[in-house]
């Protein structure tokens, strides 16, 4: 079960990497970075079985992290909405080349 | 029984988080998300993970997504979905690059995945008479209060921080 847990975990971070750069709404980035996270926390987790249970404590700090940036990154989509009126990303292109 | 509930939770995953990428609502893309979140926690049940199971639904479906509910709502962002999903060049652009990231990992995983850890992995038992012997909480708090204590302290800190940082950018005046 170790490598199809590994597989899944594979296919789910790059079913997020494809939200992130397919989706334009902030927010819904912002979830498929979540969804990223909790593929590696899977990857973490199918391992730890095996190997002790150190990964399982990794994956305790990577939830917390999780939460933490959520926290902060929603806060700062809180001020560019109020900012622009929207939190479509084509709007914020100062730093695009 | 363990190896059905597996493929079928690992299938209800990878298909919700595919919705959640297409779907054009963001509430309709949340529910898909809390999902996801909910079958990854049944898988990590299946790998010995009880307490990460259970701060999965009630920290990460519970708190996490409700706190992105919460936004989506109070921008009222529920029928705002014009132009969201890119087409054309880019759509094209994103469904290789991720494809073949995604291709990449599994083709990693599978050729390598045994033999890093050929000597080290077990058939399982180590883990399984850990949380028999202390519990599935007392088996996590010996490492994370002895072996990890500075990284935990430092969470403690980074929560802080994340706190004022959060009031700090989202009231009006500070």
């Amino acid at each position: 079960m170790l490598i199809e847990a590994l597989i899944l975990s594979a296919l789910l971070f790059g079913v997020g990497t494809l939200g992130v750069l397919l989706r334009r709404n902030a927010i819904i980035m912002f979830l498929c970075i979540e969804l990223q996270l909790n593929a590696v926390n899977l990857a973490f987790v199918a391992l730890s079985r095996y190997l002790g249970i150190d990964g399982q404590v990794f994956v305790f700090f990577v939830m917390t992290v999780a939460a933490a940036e959520a926290a902060v990154g929603l806060a700062i989509i809180i001020s560019i909405f109020r900012h622009y009126e929207t939190v479509n990303v084509d709007n914020f292109n100062l730093l695009k080349w | 029984m363990a190896q059905i509930l597996f493929y079928a939770m690992a299938v209800v995953a990878l298909g919700s988080a595919v919705a959640m990428v297409t779907r054009k609502s963001p509430v309709a893309s949340l529910l898909y998300m809390v999902t996801t979140l909910a079958s990854l926690a049944v898988i990590f049940v299946l790998f010995e993970a009880h307490f990460l199971a259970a701060i999965q639904v009630i920290v990460y479906a519970g708190a996490i997504m409700v706190l992105f509910l919460f936004v989506i709502m109070l921008l009222n962002l529920g029928h705002d979905y014009r132009k969201d999903l890119k087409g054309g060049l880019a759509a094209v652009l994103s469904l290789g690059v991720s494809g073949a990231l995604a291709g990449l990992l599994v083709s990693h995983f599978r050729a390598s995945a045994p033999e890093p850890f050929a000597g080290r992995i077990r058939d399982s038992g180590i883990l399984e008479s850990l949380i028999a012997e202390k519990g599935a909480v007392g088996a996590m708090a010996r490492p994370l209060y002895v072996d990890y204590v500075v990284a935990f302290e430092v969470t403690g800190i980074l929560l802080l921080v994340a706190v004022v940082g959060a009031l700090a950018l989202a009231k009006r005046r500070v």
